[in-house]
């Protein structure tokens, strides 16, 4: 097998040295009768041309985002990722590492880690982030534990335009431990008010923006109405490089910002692995989940990097310990950290530019079209339709016709009674031909 | 030596110290690299991207106002500044990495072009499932691989790491227990577990209750008896466990964590000792991850991205969450919200947005094809040998807690033979950097004083093993000879010598910061 070093001869000596007889005189401590004596009902051994033939296969079943129009989003999208980030990230010396916590010999881990760190806060306009988490939706989830810890309430309130898998995690997560959460309903327009819901057993009250929606939400009277009453304000965004060009949390005072990461690097792979950003305000640093790193010196003076204030982690403090999280998405950050050096502040600005730009054409192209509607007033790069068809059925019938048009509201909310709304995201991958098809098809379908 | 044109050929007779100072900083390919911060502009860009040729911008106000002040770098700077970080980075391709109860086994670069196929890495999670057919079969083979090499009914696929799928597995367990009318409120943990299994129980609620082990490592089911109650939820068992030993009496302990109704979690991280040689569903287990990125050889990618999947035994397969798959072949499906659920199926909710990582599921699959089930037990059986060969060879000389008994895929050893020569196992790790090794895991298990937990995996060579144990009797010899510096200056080689870790955590600069201007000279 040619993953197996080991020859016959070798494990013959080996077991010598050892002194035992058979390889199974190493497994004596397994019952007996637990022991599998036939093999699995499993396939064997394959080549790595059978294994590419047969997963090649399989791939080519479905229908990859470049080979279409395509103009979904809701949580994950498609942008372009360049290729020297996909390069980069397969050093060997970056994908076959571990966790840093050997930092004399993990320098180039840790110093990425710091510059994503640095990356974040500058995004967000926040003071601190964390070393990553899985995704937005565990980050969000995350998010309201640490408000709990902070403010030592149970009550979290959600906003309507949240994420409807986020909601459910910090749903799960929340009945799971005991813990509220006010869920308000699906808010298409952005009119909820949630200012109202907040009261004095709140500790935090979650808004995304862009919300799932599309709508941009004005953070700062939700912040405001949140300090009057000693609770947090979570931002969340699922769309990285909306904060290219859209108002980012610190600006709206948020005391936590979480959000998915994926859309600076990485792709769209299936739903994972994905990047979770987590940023607070530093007051707040000891209560953060995940792992940080620190700037240090070394025993000749040197800068380097670590780990740090470890003490908040589960392999320290075990049940005590800030969250549970250990693995994180290491990979994930350095794909995002070498497409936002590649980006700077002129890039991720060009970039969010093109993006809004490209929504903007596609809302005008479809606007007023017979039995389509744009909902939105405010948008990024993500908008909401209204059609005189239940959407499902729309995307089923586009996906027939080559294009990929987005994302029914029924997918992610399949009782809120939304039935005709299509959440349609564009990027800069989309040209005008792109929009052409989209609309041509999208009008025969109506 | 000369060549014709008057070059040397051979190194002086009269070159000395290695070690002077260059003007740079840098050793030749050692390179020192500044942060992006002191490197980038913010007006350079490595992308070409044109500006849109209309703009009108429907942002309701909500600009941002000032710009984010990232740097940026052209391509080549881009491609230089990383290329240089990673060459300060040890990986598994660079050399021996025994880092025990993290399975750093050769990572195959057949799976990373497999799950680069357009196919499985540009699809979204939310398309049509009528264009992703083979997205679903896939993840169906994965799930039938899991659950045939587990012995288990179900799996629950979406955890992204081992301490996600440790969650997925307690609120398994704590839905199961309410569906009975129960609120059982203690989960047994040994004190050898991983740091995150109390911190999981801890997270939804549960108190933690240690349990001690016996003098040879393991866990006495007496023990376990003497702790059980109405009230204990689970047991939280690590199998094998994080000394390296089988926990010989695994099924009466099952046996006595069912019989005073409570559930079996395994901590699956050492799975790869053991996979085709026994099952857990065999051995009593109820709920048991499976870390993608340990036993099945997904990257570990210097801290993730992993995947925990999360194998169920019938009792706790109904409380699943959502997304799972139902049905099969051309008419798999997902089920992606608690309405859609069957009779008899009680999802607990969501763990993540969308699927969970697919990128790893496309990894491990190739993994487990490739290896087949004959390579998967003859990888298990390469592992367990691998890591008795080490001790079997380092037993004379280092000591091992538990007595020379053979161990399963990892050997531990103590600090006792380290005792009074002024060297720790911190040092004696860094002085195992210079020899170009990559450290053990060091103390832990926290119930080993100064543990050093030796995991080879099965991607070692004989001979690589057989320098790495000349290279650590080497050491352990100059230990007792005396020569402590060797080990308290270590490490010597590296990019940098010892990190103040107490000056990080004391006064925490975790960003970059724009220096303060330098003051106007006051002539």
């Amino acid at each position: 097998m040619r993953y197996l070093p080991l020859t016959e001869a070798d494990r013959a000596d080996m077991l010598a040295r050892i002194g035992v007889a058979s390889i199974d005189d190493l497994f004596a401590d397994i019952p007996v009768d637990k022991r599998l004596t036939a093999l699995p009902d499993l396939p064997l051994r394959k080549s790595e041309m059978e294994v590419e033939r047969l997963l090649a296969r399989l791939a080519t079943e479905n229908i990859a985002a470049a080979n279409v129009p395509f103009f979904i989003g809701a949580g994950a999208y498609k942008h372009h990722v360049p290729a020297t980030v996909d390069h980069l990230i397969q050093r060997s010396e970056f994908l076959t590492s571990y966790t840093p916590y050997q930092p004399e010999i993990a320098q180039g881990t840790l110093q990425y880690l710091f510059e994503f760190q640095t990356q974040v806060a500058q995004l967000t306009e926040m003071e601190v982030a964390n070393a990553s988490m899985y995704d937005g939706s565990t980050a969000t989830g995350e998010a309201v534990l640490m408000a709990h810890r902070i403010t030592r309430r149970r009550k979290a309130v959600l906003s309507g335009g949240l994420h409807p898998h986020y909601a459910q995690v910090v749903k799960t997560l929340s009945h799971m431990s005991g813990n509220t959460v006010l869920s308000l309903s699906p808010d298409v327009t952005a009119r909820e008010d949630i200012i109202a819901l907040i009261d004095k057993e709140t500790s935090c009250v979650v808004v995304q923006t862009p919300d799932v929606f599309g709508n941009l939400r004005d953070l700062r009277a939700i912040g405001e109405a949140c300090r009057a009453k000693g609770a947090l304000l979570v931002a969340v965004f699922t769309e990285a490089v909306s904060l290219g060009l859209v108002a980012p949390p610190g600006a709206m005072d948020a005391d936590i910002a979480v959000g998915e990461g994926q859309s600076i690097g990485n792709g769209l792979i299936y739903g994972g692995p994905y990047v979770g950003l987590f940023a607070a305000k530093a007051k707040y640093v000891r209560q953060m989940p995940g792992r940080l790193c620190g700037e240090t010196v070394d025993a000749e003076g040197k800068r380097g990097y670590v780990l740090t204030l470890s003490t908040r982690e589960q392999h320290i403090r075990r049940d005590k310990a800030t969250s549970n999280i250990c693995t994180n998405s290491g990979l994930c950050v350095l794909a995002f950290t070498i497409h936002m050096t590649l980006l700077g502040e002129a890039g991720l600005t060009r970039l969010a530019r093109i993006n809004h730009a490209n929504a903007v054409k596609l809302a005008d192209m479809l606007s007023g079209r017979r039995g389509v509607e744009v909902v939105n007033g405010t948008f990024f790069n993500e908008f909401t339709l209204r059609l005189s068809r239940p959407a499902a059925e729309v995307v089923e019938r586009l996906a027939k016709k080559g294009v990929l048009g987005g994302v029914p509201v029924s997918r992610l909310l399949p009782e809120a009674g939304l039935d005709d709304l299509l959440i349609t995201a564009s990027t800069e991958v989309n040209t005008e031909a792109d929009r052409l098809a989209f609309a041509k098809a999208l009008g025969e379908v109506l | 030596m000369h060549n014709i044109q008057g070059r040397p050929t051979s190194p002086s007779e009269t070159m000395v110290d290695a070690a002077l100072p260059t003007f740079t900083g840098n050793r030749a390919l050692q390179q020192e690299e500044a942060l992006i911060f002191e490197i980038g502009r913010t007006d350079t860009t490595g992308v070409d991207l044109d500006e849109p040729d209309t703009f009108t911008p429907r942002l309701g106000g909500l600009e941002r106002k000032g710009g984010t002040g990232l740097p940026g770098l052209s391509e080549p700077e881009t491609m230089r500044h990383y290329v240089r970080l990673s060459q300060k980075n040890y990986g598994i391709d660079t050399g021996v990495f025994p880092l025990g109860s993290c399975t750093m086994k050769h990572n195959p670069r057949l799976n990373e072009r497999m799950a680069r196929l357009p196919g499985f890495g540009d699809i979204h999670p939310l398309q049509p499932l009528s264009t992703v057919p083979g997205a679903l079969k896939l993840m169906a083979q994965l799930s039938r691989w899991l659950m045939e090499l587990t012995g288990m009914q179900a799996v629950a696929l979406s955890p992204k790491a081992g301490a996600h799928g440790e969650l997925c597995g307690m609120m398994a367990i704590k839905s199961a227990l309410a569906a009975r009318g129960e609120a059982r409120k203690i989960v047994l943990v040994p004190e050898s577990a991983h740091g995150t299994n109390p911190a999981t129980a801890a997270l939804i609620g549960f108190a933690v209750k240690a349990v001690p082990a016996r003098g040879d490592g393991t866990v006495d089911p007496q023990t376990v008896r003497s702790l059980l109650s109405s009230d204990v939820a689970a047991i939280m068992l690590t199998n094998p466990n994080t000394c390296g030993l089988f926990e010989r009496d695994v099924v009466a302990i099952a046996d006595a964590v069912h019989a005073a109704g409570a559930f079996f979690y395994a901590d699956g991280a050492n799975f790869n000792a053991i996979a085709g040689k026994t099952r857990p569903g065999d051995l009593g287990v109820d709920a048991m991850h499976i870390n993608l990125h340990k036993t099945f050889s997904t990257p570990h990618g210097g801290g993730g991205p992993g995947a925990g999947p999360v194998v169920l035994s019938h009792r706790l397969a109904p409380f699943a969450p959502v997304p799972y798959l139902r049905g099969e072949g051309e008419h798999l499906r997902l089920v992606e919200h608690e309405a859609e659920a069957a009779e008899g199926e009680h999802p607990f909710g969501r763990l993540c947005a969308f699927q969970g990582q697919m990128g790893m599921y496309v990894r491990a699959l190739a993994y487990m094809l490739s290896h087949g089930i004959d390579g998967l037990r003859r990888a298990s059986e390469d592992a367990v040998l691998n890591a008795n060969y080490v001790r079997v060879s380092l037993a004379d000389l280092m000591s091992l807690p538990f007595g020379n008994r053979p161990c399963m895929h990892e050997a531990l050893f103590d600090d006792a033979w380290l005792k009074d020569t002024g060297v720790t196992t911190l040092d004696f790790a860094k002085a195992m950097i210079d020899e170009g090794y990559h450290p053990m895991t060091m103390y832990f298990p926290l119930v080993v004083h100064g543990a050093m937990l030796i995991e080879p995996t099965e991607s070692e060579s004989k001979a690589s093993l057989d320098l790495f144990i000349a290279s650590m009797r080497d050491l352990a010899m100059a230990v007792r000879r005396g020569e402590t510096l060797r080990f308290t200056e270590a490490p010597r080689y590296a990019p940098r010598r010892r990190l103040d870790e107490t000056r990080a955590a004391r006064q925490p600069v975790l960003r970059w910061t724009k220096p303060a201007p330098v003051a106007e000279a006051a002539e």
